[in-house]
């Protein structure tokens, strides 16, 4: 690939790549268009392929953002699927529809004066009570999410059970547009795990003991001794750095321990 | 032995005073309340709605999460989640229609066709411990205790979901007799106490607590004892404002039949949660010599 090309968007890249290997074209349908695309690409590429020009929808390209919602249906099957364009391969006479953004409602709060009562997630989303546990929520999971379970851990007052289940949530919004109830689960659970991060979860001791240390400036002279340090000197520093081998245990320790 | 146990999202939030000497005392008592997995709301209230069938979904898959452990008997504590549960299975056992419905909208889950027998823990102490049994392992026995058992409606209403004699209930009474309490029977112990019509009409709470307070005081009761956390909210709220229109009313403490079951059982106060209660029971209690004078707890309840 010429050095041309490469600065050129990467995806538009991947699709010429695509294109001169000549894959096997297949049929998909993008919002009831039929197009012909070639087998193996993701339906990010594939949309881009078929000749959209992504301005939303797309961010990360690699699965952890959630701007890239999408559902989809097979013929013959009645179950609406979801998935994540930029992860998922497309496969033949797919119906795929993206839902990049749902006008979900989030409350508005003053993090700072909430405590870690039940009531304060209840006062902010009191139609978290509209849930009928229907579970269109789990289904329309792209990441596995046992939405349901985690939105009935909220309505038990289990803000820690309810941070623990939505752990991976990406926000992609899906179960919100699925939901019966006009729950925002994405919402109540971004405001669970930040209440369970400030005032659950037990405070680290040595972490305190580091911040600590750092403000009264244990490190400032390492730091000022660097600063000073010339550009070829930096870079042979870095490289001969010691690094924590990948199977390093809890009491792995450099061998130069000035800094510890 | 153990038992498979739904608690309901209340008995973990406003109830904890319903729910923890009921779990302290059944162990006691020889049995272990075994929280079953991944519950989820009870539906709240049973849709009477023919056509409705969107809110049994909540119950039923409660009852799905019993059947997949194996377990043939699930025993609840809040009397309402207890009649949805109850009602919701009766559904599916009887209605083949509406059982095909449920089942193929829950597809992700295992077919129910009603296997599970919903039980209330008042039941459990009556048929499976027994009246006689439960009075030999009473410590603190609430001698001179003048309680008045109030039944609400959902333990008994309607007539295919009631543990005990529509018209003419006894459970509590025999439950209060074997704690070695005086029942005192009143006529309005089943009269409904205002349920979630407090919602819509906030105002009328006062005027459903009247006749149920003024019959229990009337009648001689010093407390009343309740199975139901919104029983417990709208008879303490209407007692309140009866109390600031008519100075002069005594208050009456509110227990659930689980706090007075603890503390016969000697578990002492803690276990109890007195503090969550709406309005202390803390004199009555030291003037019957139930709690020693140096005891002490600031209610917390609203």
């Amino acid at each position: 690939m010429s050095v041309k090309e490469e600065n050129k968007n990467p995806a538009e890249a991947a699709v010429k790549e695509e294109k001169k290997t000549a894959a096997k074209l297949i049929p998909i349908y993008i919002m009831g268009k039929r197009y012909e695309v070639p087998e193996g690409l993701t339906i990010m590429k594939a949309m881009e392929y078929a000749g959209y020009v992504l301005i939303r929808g797309c961010g990360c390209r690699g699965g952890t953002c959630g701007a890239c919602g999408t559902v989809y249906r097979k013929p013959g099957d009645y179950k609406l699927q979801v998935a994540l364009a930029c992860q998922k391969t497309i496969e033949p006479d797919m119906y795929i529809a993206q839902i990049p953004f749902f006008p979900a409602n989030r409350a508005r709060y003053e993090f700072a004066g909430l405590t870690s009562a039940p009531e304060e997630v209840f006062k902010l989303y009191p139609e978290m009570f509209r849930c009928v546990a229907c579970n269109s929520c789990t289904k329309a999971c792209p990441q596995g999410i046992e939405v349901m379970d985690a939105v009935s851990a909220l309505k038990q007052g289990n803000i820690s059970e309810a941070a623990r289940l939505s752990f991976d949530c990406i926000q992609c919004g899906l179960c919100t547009s699925r939901c019966f109830g006009e729950l925002a689960q994405y919402h109540m659970f971004q405001l669970a795990r930040r209440i369970y991060g400030a005032r659950i979860v037990p405070r680290a001791e040595h972490l305190a003991g580091m911040v600590k240390a750092v403000n009264e400036g244990k490190y400032d002279r390492f730091l000022d001794e660097l600063k000073q340090v010339k550009e070829d000197e930096l870079k042979k520093l870095y490289q001969e750095r010691e690094a924590e081998p990948m199977t390093a245990g809890e009491d792995w320790k450099p061998k130069d321990t000035r800094y510890l | 032995m153990s038992l498979a146990y739904y608690p309901g999202c209340t008995l973990k939030t406003k109830a904890r005073n319903l729910e923890e000497p009921a779990i302290a005392s059944l162990e006691v008592l020889g049995l272990k309340l075994e929280e079953i997995p991944r519950w989820n709301c009870c539906g709240a209230v049973y849709s009477l709605a023919e056509d409705d069938l969107i809110h049994q979904v909540a119950p039923v898959r409660n009852l799905i999460r019993v059947k997949e452990l194996g377990k043939d008997k699930l025993a609840t504590l809040c009397a309402f989640c207890f009649n949805t549960l109850k009602r919701a299975n009766l559904l599916m056992k009887d209605n083949a229609e509406k059982r095909n419905t449920l089942n193929s909208f829950m597809d992700e889950e295992i077919d129910y066709g009603g296997e599970v027998k919903v039980v209330h823990i008042l039941e459990v102490l009556r048929d499976e411990i027994g009246w006689e049994a439960l009075a030999q392992k009473v410590k603190l026995p609430l001698r001179e205790l003048k309680v008045a058992p109030y039944y609400g409606c959902t333990l008994l209403r309607p007539r295919e979901v009631a543990i005990d004699s529509v018209d003419n209930p006894t459970i509590l009474r025999e439950f209060l007799k074997a704690l070695g309490a005086s029942p005192v029977d009143f006529p309005e112990s089943t009269r409904c106490c205002g349920s979630y019509q407090i919602i819509s009409s906030p105002d009328d709470i006062s005027e459903y607590a009247r006749p149920i307070l003024n019959s229990a005081l009337r009648h001689g009761a010093e407390a009343l004892v309740l199975t139901c956390p919104l029983c417990d909210y709208n008879l303490a709220r209407g007692q309140k404002e009866l109390i600031k229109k008519q100075s002069g009313l005594r208050e009456m403490p509110l227990f659930y039949f689980t706090q007075l079951l603890a503390l016969a059982l000697g578990l002492g106060p803690q276990v109890c949660h007195f503090e969550l209660n709406h309005g202390s029971p803390e004199s009555l209690l030291k003037e019957k010599n139930l709690l020693s004078q140096s005891e002490s707890f600031q209610p917390i309840g609203g």
